[in-house]
């Protein structure tokens, strides 16, 4: 079975919500909706305090070419326009909503009716993907129509669906895919058409034999959609890795996919996409995995961006005595968060409730220099020099030893015998490069 | 003996000729520089700390030779006598400057600035403040993980237990500035060591908004302005919520420690006076007590609400 080549590790499954079906999440009481929920400039807000606003308006305007709208994903007031702490620990620019009712705006349809068709041309279809404020909800949330404009001279000849999965204890794409199938089959045409490919696969880890079954069922009459079980290898669902076992071909360092000629979305992004062309409805909503092996009810929640997580964890069976740790995505590459009253954003995948006993860390010797962290990156470098390199913020060289191909994957971390937080240093070492990068080309 | 005679001859004669040839080298490669570096170098600390600005002590020498004058140029570890030594050495004058010391802005101890989160990963302040906004609700005060301890060379700063936060023993720093570039949150300042040791500042960075930073910290500064107000030397500046006080301009009247609400402002080394201790939170209502000094207050006090201009004099202090 097709996987990647290089590196990869194999942490527990942990899928202990892949039999729960989608449930939806009710609306909270008050929402907060981040201005920056996305790769790129923050949005630039168009309402005021004080404003009544409907589901589906829209609230803050792209800030830049790569950049995406925001829409409300309630009804009510604005009460405030401040600062909310998000996962990234600090306070950022976010709009307070008052929720009453849920009265949405006009041009939503909000019918279940499965819509086959598709009569706008590509430019139409990205510039309506656009508008909707979709971004990659894998996680990246990289703004989904940037994608889909190619750079001039660059083609595109593959269109990859990554409905991998490979993060443990997270099972929301899972559950879309069973239950959203169709939906999502017209998805993938749509965007084959706004990229003008007549190829997709659909890549799928092998422990979703239900998903691959039933995807294969729905792509029966369409020949160029091709399902492609993978074998179950992490991260598999990295872009890179992907695009290495579906096609063989590598992305080399620095570059993009496109430069291969392919475009890797997410089937969550997928389903977004649908809904937006189909259904005029803006990207406002999305599918949350609540999970832990204390929790009482774990699930599948569909829940509207700007839900406090407090609120899903009371969905979920309230906060267990021995927590620990709550984790935005999951355990490999999640963020712990500072506090319950975080807000859903468009990225949230799944908030992992684990034990005090399991998420602890276990104590910090030095480097023994075993190489295992070499053997597991599966972007081909060196973990403990890079580390090393950001602790002693040497930053000249971490650029040219390509700290910036890092995808912050998590097996250095796992791997590592002498318990160091490898991970946490990469991050560091990549958020300052990239800072430099950055202010280089200015 | 004829042996010994040829080997002694043979490696006597090898050595010769690798003394000739390495004694041509010296002289023909011999680099010409000016003798006072080196003499200029003698005279300096040697912490090579970087403090001065130039790489190492021999290139802070390097500098001072090849410079018209010294201003500008100072050695912040050797001071006043150092820079009179290179003075001499150079014939030329010593700019006097007054000396600095590195000041913590912060007072956000576990008692005045409660913890909502427990942190765990890398026991660094870099690290902690990268990946995310401290354990606090101040994402701007110190986060006690140490970078400064560990940077500082002169070992000028401890931990203290108690609080959990950094403090600066001023008899062994030397204002090399290490501290300052190590604080991911900017938290060090060199500010002027003032007479009789005395400084006040700021001690808070924190730019958000009144009522957010005061929920977070109790001696936040909460941007009120009231410092501002009473200081009749224009030495603060309020920016983003928060108060500066310019050390070049600030004549100790210590007007800005009473008016502040917040307990922000800090007078260091100051006698006590009869109201209350420095910092301390402003819980006690203010009454407006009467600013003649009291009896009970010892002679040699400095008048309170005088500009100290110059220290009066002496003795008891």
């Amino acid at each position: 079975m097709k996987t990647f080549t290089i590196g990869g590790i194999h942490p527990p499954e942990s899928k202990l919500t892949a039999g729960k079906s989608i449930v939806d999440l009710p609306l909270p009481k008050q929402a907060v909706v981040l201005l920056g929920q996305h790769i790129g400039a923050p949005a630039q807000l168009v309402v005021e305090r004080g404003a009544v606003v409907k589901t589906g308006q829209l609230l803050a305007k792209a800030g830049g070419f790569v950049s995406a709208n925001i829409h409300s994903p309630v009804s009510g007031k604005i009460a405030k326009i401040g600062e909310a702490v998000d996962a990234s620990g600090y306070p950022k620019p976010a709009v307070f909503i008052d929720v009453t009712e849920d009265d949405w705006a006009e041009e939503i349809v909000r019918t279940e009716k499965l819509e086959r068709e598709c009569r706008l041309t590509p430019e139409e279809i990205v510039a309506k993907i656009a508008e909707a404020g979709i971004v990659g909800m894998g996680g990246a949330c990289f703004p989904a129509s940037v994608k889909l404009t190619p750079p001039p001279g660059k083609k595109c000849d593959l269109l990859i669906i990554n409905a991998v999965e490979c993060e443990p204890y997270l099972t929301a794409d899972h559950r879309l895919m069973l239950e959203k199938g169709p939906e999502i089959v017209i998805g993938i045409r749509i965007l084959m058409k706004a990229l003008g490919v007549d190829r997709a696969v659909i890549g799928i880890e092998e422990n979703k034999p239900d998903a691959i079954e039933l995807m294969r069922h729905l792509t029966i009459s369409y020949p160029t959609i091709e399902v492609l079980p993978l074998q179950m290898h992490y991260p598999q669902g990295g872009e890179k890795q992907l695009i290495e076992a579906v096609s063989g071909r590598q992305v080399p360092s620095g570059a993009l996919p496109i430069d291969v000629g392919k475009v890797v979305q997410n089937v969550g992004t997928v389903y977004a996409v649908y809904e937006a062309v189909q259904k005029n409805k803006p990207l406002i909503e999305r599918i949350v995995t609540v999970t832990g092996k204390s929790l009482k009810h774990p699930g599948n929640f569909r829940v509207r961006i700007g839900t406090p997580i407090a609120d899903l964890i009371e969905a979920a069976g309230g906060l267990p005595e021995n927590a620990g740790k709550i984790i935005s995505g999951g355990p490999m590459m999640g963020k712990a968060l500072v506090g319950m009253d975080v807000p859903v954003a468009k990225g949230t995948s799944g908030v992992l409730v684990m034990d005090e006993a399991e998420s602890v860390r276990k104590p910090v010797f030095d480097c023994i220099r075993c190489g295992k962290c070499i053997g597991a990156c599966p972007m081909g470098l060196e973990p403990y020099l890079l580390s090393a390199l950001a602790e002693r913020q040497v930053w000249d060289r971490l650029e040219k030893e390509h700290i910036m191909d890092c995808i912050e994957c998590g097996c250095c971390t796992f791997t590592c015998p002498a318990n160091r937080p490898l991970l946490d240093y990469m991050r560091v070492g990549k958020a300052k490069v990239g800072a430099i990068i950055r202010s280089r080309k200015k | 003996m004829n042996a010994i005679l040829i080997a002694l001859i043979v490696l006597g004669g090898i050595g010769l000729l690798l003394a000739i040839v390495l004694f041509s080298a010296a002289r023909a490669f011999k680099v010409e520089e000016d003798p006072r570096i080196g003499q200029v170098q003698a005279v300096l600390p040697g912490a090579n700390c970087g403090g001065c600005g130039f790489p190492g002590c021999r290139g802070f020498a390097e500098a001072c030779v090849k410079s018209d004058s010294l201003d500008g140029l100072r050695c912040p570890v050797g001071g006043d006598d150092v820079m009179k030594q290179v003075g001499i050495i150079l014939d030329m004058v010593p700019a006097e400057s007054k000396p600095k010391v590195a000041v913590l802005r912060c007072q956000g101890t576990c008692e005045r600035r409660p913890r909502t989160n427990r942190y765990d990963s890398a026991p660094s302040c870099m690290i902690a403040s990268a990946l995310y906004g401290g354990e606090t609700g101040c994402s701007y005060g110190c986060l006690g993980l140490g970078d400064c301890v560990k940077v500082c060379q002169f070992g000028a700063l401890s931990i203290d237990p108690a609080t959990g936060m950094p403090v600066v023993d001023e008899e062994r720093c030397t204002s090399c500035g290490a501290c300052v570039k190590a604080c991911p949150k900017g938290l060090f300042e060199l500010r002027f060591k003032g007479p009789k040791s005395r400084r006040i500042y700021v001690s808070c960075r924190n730019k958000d908004k009144g009522p957010v930073a005061k929920k977070a910290c109790e001696t936040a500064c909460i941007g009120c302005s009231k410092c501002q107000k009473a200081c009749e030397f224009e030495a603060i500046t309020i920016e983003n919520n928060l108060a500066y006080i310019d050390f070049n301009k600030c004549r100790m009247c210590r007007k800005c420690v009473e008016e502040c609400p917040q307990g922000s402002i800090v007078e260091l080394n100051f006698p006590p006076r009869k109201k209350k201790e420095e910092a301390a939170p402003a819980t006690e209502p203010k009454v407006a007590e009467p600013q003649a000094a009291p009896v009970a207050e010892p002679k040699a006090a400095e008048p309170q609400a005088a500009p100290v201009a110059e220290p009066k004099a002496p003795a008891a202090e």
